[in-house]
């Protein structure tokens, strides 16, 4: 196309023009504040962009309208004229009736959606009288034994009316089961039921942490999930692919793109081979991105990430489905970027991470509060979270219009810098024969260790600032800030209620139903009807772990 | 310090949490400037910290906890230390700990804790200034 070749050099050349013309002058007379300008992933960012830099995306074939393939520009086509993301704060501390009282307290604020935060002990499969779980009950989030706890948990609160998402991941299936009963309870349908599980197991391994069983049969647990949810719970999610722990592990933003798209593309391999349809399952497939300070970074993450998505379901997998084709994410504030030192300076920095994700089209977003380097929220801190969003909303005029950034000439660039980027990642993972080998080699491990890394040496060369920590510290702090404490004696009501559970359930249709599910497990059958058996038994979640640790071993981590 | 032999230095994560960036940033800061460094991985229990301490013969053990259960998993570890006789043995923290929250585990034998935002620089020189020189 000879034409498109004579319009760019016609740009590059006018770009020279100015860089003689106006630039060297400037340059030489007064220098730039550095040699180099870097973003927070470390990657260079160039003086000036202009329309030389767009040479190679097309508005029709790259960008597009919102609404419509490969849908840069966002999935809606009215983007939040139409209807607002979803505020969703992630809650969850000490006692279930504690966390059901702070989720009463957020909906009656104005927000729109709960999201569950779970204690070790949970996110590991343990209960509360395990020695294990000592000194971690009800500490990160909150406690969840048996049936018993989650009915507590949700008391008051329609499920059917309301979208939970559920930050659980190892368990997710045991989890997901106690919260389909405590609805089926409620007398909620299943078939009206909508909202998140987290379910993302790939990322345990590789950042975050929290896995019970070796990759393959946890990869089976997850797969039982889409196929009972594409069945009897076709309004949820099964699964937000989360790319949030990635980067607070370490990763770059295009790390955390590309592996969180590439575990994306892992899960729908095998929802394939279990004999799902793509275009019935893939559609209840959501993501889960992290928002960091640099801005512009973070907002190219978000719109590649949609265009990528399109373009893999599409050409890889053949789907015909506009919905599988249209990638919905949540979206948080980086808990990293948190700092102890003068710790209201993060209302401000959880506020302009908070509008790249806006701008970015997040479906749903959570903002950190203040306090969070500290200990878990306290209300006031979480309120402020909360209004930070509304303000954004309501106030800044960002939603008037569907993504104001598109057409930036810097931002398509670095949209297009994303992409390309992520497609060399994925090829490397797919060379090692997908992303469960390229997790047992510890290639995503390595890279995001390094990362990490690299980026600590750059903030300790000053190189990277962080305001109150490397640069404009104070001897004497403005103000300290209260914080919330949970006090030992939530591990000694969590256990009365655990011994109250064993006490009055019937203990053979517990044992019985225990045997189903082992047996589900080792005849390779789809695990969920039983797991629903033993959680309607009140079966614990540590009992009904240990049945499947019994069958699948645990995962060992290997050195690196 | 002894010239003859190296820092070495136990980094160990207790509980259940299985947040290990810091832990594996502190592990590479030190073996850097040139100390030897063991690490424990995830979900380690204070005996099993303290047997690695003793059998590794390391001159510090570096902790990283950010759940909230310090104030149950380091007093412990301190503790079991010294049954073992490694009274020597720098117990360092490094995470979330609260303000309130520290006096006393200094009170119960930890050296030092570090909180979000200390410099990997910071570290090195607090182990090179206190640990002990050996023969």
């Amino acid at each position: 196309m000879p034409e498109t070749k004579e319009v760019t050099s016609r740009e590059e050349a006018a770009v020279e023009r100015w860089e003689q013309e106006t630039l060297e002058p400037v340059l030489r007379k007064r220098p730039e504040r550095k040699r180099r300008f870097d973003t927070v992933s470390l990657e260079e960012v160039k003086r000036l962009y202009t329309p030389a830099d767009m040479s190679e995306v097309d508005y029709e074939r790259d960008i597009s309208f919102p609404g419509e393939f490969p849908y840069t520009r966002g999935i809606h086509p009215t983007g939040y004229r139409g209807k607002l993301w979803t505020m969703r704060q992630f809650a969850g501390f000490g006692t279930p009736e504690e966390t059901n009282q702070r989720f009463k307290y957020l909906m009656a604020q104005g927000q729109t959606g709960l999201s569950v935060a779970y204690d070790l002990p949970t996110l590991m499969g343990y209960d509360a009288d395990s020695p294990l779980s000592e000194g971690e009950v009800g500490k990160c989030g909150v406690a969840v034994s048996s049936l018993a706890d989650m009915e507590i948990l949700f008391d008051g609160i329609p499920l059917e009316e309301v979208t939970v998402s559920q930050t659980i991941n190892a368990p997710a299936s045991v989890l997901l089961t106690m919260y389909l009963v405590v609805a089926e309870k409620q007398g909620a349908d299943w078939k009206k039921i909508s909202g998140t599980l987290q379910n993302d197991i790939l990322k345990e391994y590789i950042a975050q942490k929290e896995w019970i069983y070796p990759i393959r049969p946890a990869m089976k647990l997850v797969t039982d999930t889409f196929e009972f949810c594409t069945n009897h719970v076709p309004k949820y999610n099964p699964i937000s692919v989360s790319g949030y722990h990635i980067r607070e592990a370490g990763a770059t933003a295009l790390q955390e793109l590309a592996f969180t798209l590439r575990d994306g593309i892992e899960y729908v391999e095998w929802g394939v081979r279990a004999g799902l349809d793509v275009d019935e399952f893939v559609p209840r497939i959501s993501f889960f991105f992290n928002a960091h300070n640099d801005f512009f970074e973070e907002i190219a993450k978000y719109r590649a990430a949609r265009r990528i998505w399109s373009r893999v379901m599409r050409e890889r997998f053949g789907a015909k489905n506009e919905r599988t084709l249209q990638l919905r994410f949540h979206t948080q504030t980086a808990g990293v970027s948190l700092t102890v030192q003068q710790p209201l300076n993060n209302i401000v920095r959880v506020a302009i991470q908070a509008l790249a994700g806006v701008l970015g089209g997040t479906q749903s977003l959570h903002t950190d509060a203040y306090d969070e380097a500290l200990a878990l929220p306290t209300d006031r801190a979480a309120l402020i979270a909360l209004r930070t969003q509304q303000i954004i909303a309501e106030e800044t005029g960002v939603a008037n219009t569907v993504d104001p950034l598109g057409g930036s000439y810097f931002v398509e660039a670095l949209t297009k810098q994303m992409e390309d980027g992520a497609l060399d990642y994925f090829e490397k993972i797919d060379s090692m024969g997908g992303m469960v080998e390229s997790i047992e080699k510890g290639f995503p491990q390595r890279e995001i260790q390094e990362s990490a890394y690299q980026y600590q040496k750059a903030v300790e060369r000053g190189e990277q600032t962080i305001v109150g920590v490397n640069k404009y510290q104070m001897e004497e702090e403005p103000a300290e800030v209260p914080i919330l404490v949970i006090n030992e004696a939530v591990r000694d009501r969590q256990v009365e209620r655990l011994e109250r559970t064993r006490v009055r359930r019937d203990k053979g249709a517990v044992a019985n139903a225990l045997e189903k599910l082992k047996q589900a497990a080792r005849n390779d059958e789809n695990t969920m009807p039983a797991t629903i058996e033993a959680v309607r038994a009140y079966a614990t979640l540590g009992e009904i772990c240990d049945a499947l640790r019994d069958v699948y071993g645990l995962y060992e981590e290997p050195a690196f | 310090m002894s010239s003859e032999r190296k820092i070495r230095v136990l980094v160990a994560k207790p509980g259940l949490d299985g947040h290990d960036r810091g832990a594996k940033v502190i592990a590479r800061a030190l073996r850097d400037a040139g100390m030897e460094v063991i690490y424990t991985g995830l979900r380690q229990t204070p005996e099993m910290i303290a047997a690695a301490a003793l059998q590794e013969d390391v001159d510090a053990v570096g902790v990283s906890i950010l759940s909230g259960a310090h104030n149950t998993l380091c007093p412990r570890i301190v503790q079991l230390l010294h049954e073992r006789g490694m009274d020597d043995c720098l117990v360092l923290v490094g995470g979330i700990v609260p303000q309130e929250d520290i006096p006393r585990l200094k009170e119960q034998g930890v050296a030092e804790i570090f909180l979000p935002g200390t410099s990997t620089e910071d570290i090195v020189r607090f182990l090179r200034e206190n640990v002990r020189p050996r023969e």
